[in-house]
């Protein structure tokens, strides 16, 4: 075993862990913040696998602004930290077929093995040609996420201030 | 220093260990030297701080621990703040309060992988450069909320809270700020962005893009005039209010060590780092370094406070425009340049 795979296994036992924390921990902000743990977990998989400015943006955009985001929403929601959580309802039963059908989906699908579906970008302008491939090729899908993303926003603000209005 | 490193290598391959051993104990050694620097750094900081807040408001400061000026006052604080007695509060929620200071001092300590304090002396200069400090940086935000939620205290979870909001606000026009730098560069590594003010400092083609990254690295170091969170007037002293000793001691270091890094990235950004005529390029970045820093106690000794709402106008309706517009300007500029 290189040392390369011993990181990568301890790095995905911590993520693994932290992700079965997120789901397990009777109080939420406990959630909360193993969900930080595991964002973290992920980054250091893109850092592993040379996609250094993915694993920076990761961690940007899910510890710095999402997990904050949701620790806001807990804490601004009366009393929800204190008291704990259920962590099963009457879908387990469900919700446990569907996830080991996933599993064994990715399961067959990473033993056969993954065709590339480009050329991979040269690892020390990984940076710059993703910019590039974001205003060139990919463009049209970009301004579509920006876009669904503003209708987002707008439509949360709109839904927030007819709950003042109510009151 | 190449030369050594190879030596270092081949002392340890010709024993035959594998080379995962000598890089673990080179790690270990810069490891420990930047936390050296950082204590340092930080002991010393918090004295010029006594000591520009003295003078300002027409006193003396700490006179007396070791003999001239007080200089060992930080020394004799640091030793008292070590051996108190490490107080948990019965309600607190005993393994987060454990673990605030850590995330909180580890995402400090990890910004200093990318701060060049000369041509060769970095610990990695990473191709993400500044984007790494920007997304590590946010990290301290998550350990203050865990500091504040976890102590049970209605005045820490208040400061954790305005300490989340006025660092999300404030991320953005900073990260939009240095946008202008890296674009005229064309690069995020720290090394190359120094190189290229070879001839012209940054901060005079970048002058606005400088103020706004000034303002908005006072207000993600919760310093006066953005000192918010931890307004002891109102909320006693933000998110730390209940953690004593050691762990309040961890709290400070990783604020003065903050304060530092940022000082280091505005240099390195917009100073043209470690250049300089006839003295060495360490101590001009020093010199850059620790000038910013004292701008920033200066600020903290001459202004007031602002109120909440006032912050987040700043943050949102002034800052971010500018930010955006210089950001503008500078392509426009850029291209018509070619």
């Amino acid at each position: 075993m290189t040392v390369i795979q011993v990181v990568f296994f301890l790095v995905a036992a911590f993520t693994t862990a932290a992700a079965f924390l997120v789901v397990l921990a009777k109080n939420i902000v406990h959630c909360a913040i193993a969900l930080v743990f595991t964002f973290f977990g992920v980054a250091a998989l893109y850092v592993l696998l040379d996609a250094e400015f993915l694993a920076a943006v990761q961690v940007l955009l899910y510890v710095g602004g999402i997990t904050i985001l949701l620790l806001f929403a807990i804490m601004l929601t009366s009393r929800i930290s204190a008291r704990g959580v259920k962590i099963m309802n009457e879908q387990v039963g469900v919700s446990a077929v569907v996830v080991f059908a996933i599993f064994a989906l990715m399961a067959i699908a990473s033993l056969k093995g993954f065709a590339l579906v480009g050329s991979p970008p040269p690892a020390s302008y990984a940076t710059a040609s993703l910019g590039r491939l974001l205003l060139t090729t990919y463009v049209l899908p970009f301004e579509a996420v920006s876009i669904l993303l503003l209708a987002a926003m707008v439509g949360a603000i709109i839904l927030a201030r007819r709950e003042r209005e109510k009151d | 220093m190449e030369k050594s490193m190879e030596r270092f290598y081949a002392a340890f391959a010709a024993l035959g260990v594998p080379s995962i051993v000598p890089q673990l104990i080179l790690m270990l050694v810069v490891a420990s030297l930047v936390i050296l620097f950082i204590s340092v750094s930080v002991m010393f900081m918090i004295w010029w701080e006594r000591k520009i807040s003295a003078h300002i408001q027409v006193r003396y400061g700490p006179m007396r621990v070791g003999g001239w000026h007080g200089w060992a006052q930080s020394i004799a604080d640091g030793i008292k703040l070590l051996i108190k007695e490490d107080v948990i509060p019965a309600g607190a929620d005993k393994l987060v309060f454990a673990l605030a200071p850590m995330v909180v001092f580890a995402a400090a300590l990890a910004a200093y992988v990318i701060i060049p304090f000369g041509p060769n002396l970095i610990v990695r200069d990473l191709n993400i450069g500044v984007l790494f400090y920007i997304s590590i940086s946010s990290l301290t935000v998550v350990g203050i909320i865990m500091a504040g939620w976890s102590s049970n205290n209605k005045y820490s979870v208040l400061g954790a809270l305005r300490s989340a909001a006025q660092a999300v606000s404030y991320e953005v026009p900073l990260v939009v700020s240095i946008l202008g730098v890296i674009m005229t560069v064309g690069s995020l590594s720290m090394i190359q962005i120094v190189e290229a003010q070879q001839r012209i400092w940054f901060v005079i083609p970048q002058f606005v893009g400088f103020l706004i990254y000034l303002t908005a690295a006072l207000a993600e170091c919760n310093r006066l005039p953005f000192d918010i969170p931890e307004a002891e007037s109102e909320l006693v002293a933000g998110f730390h209010v209940e953690y004593s000793g050691m762990r309040f001691a961890i709290f400070f270091l990783a604020e003065y060590a903050n304060m530092f890094t940022v000082a280091a990235i505005a240099t390195t950004l917009f100073l043209g780092g470690w250049h300089g005529p006839l003295l060495p390029p360490w101590l001009w970045f020093l010199i850059k370094t620790y000038f910013i820093i004292f701008v920033m106690m200066w600020l903290r000794w001459t202004l007031a406070r602002l109120r909440v709402d006032q912050l987040m106008n700043l943050g949102w309706k002034v800052l971010l425009p500018l930010a955006f517009l210089n950001m503008g300007i500078t392509g426009l500029v850029l291209v018509l340049l070619g």
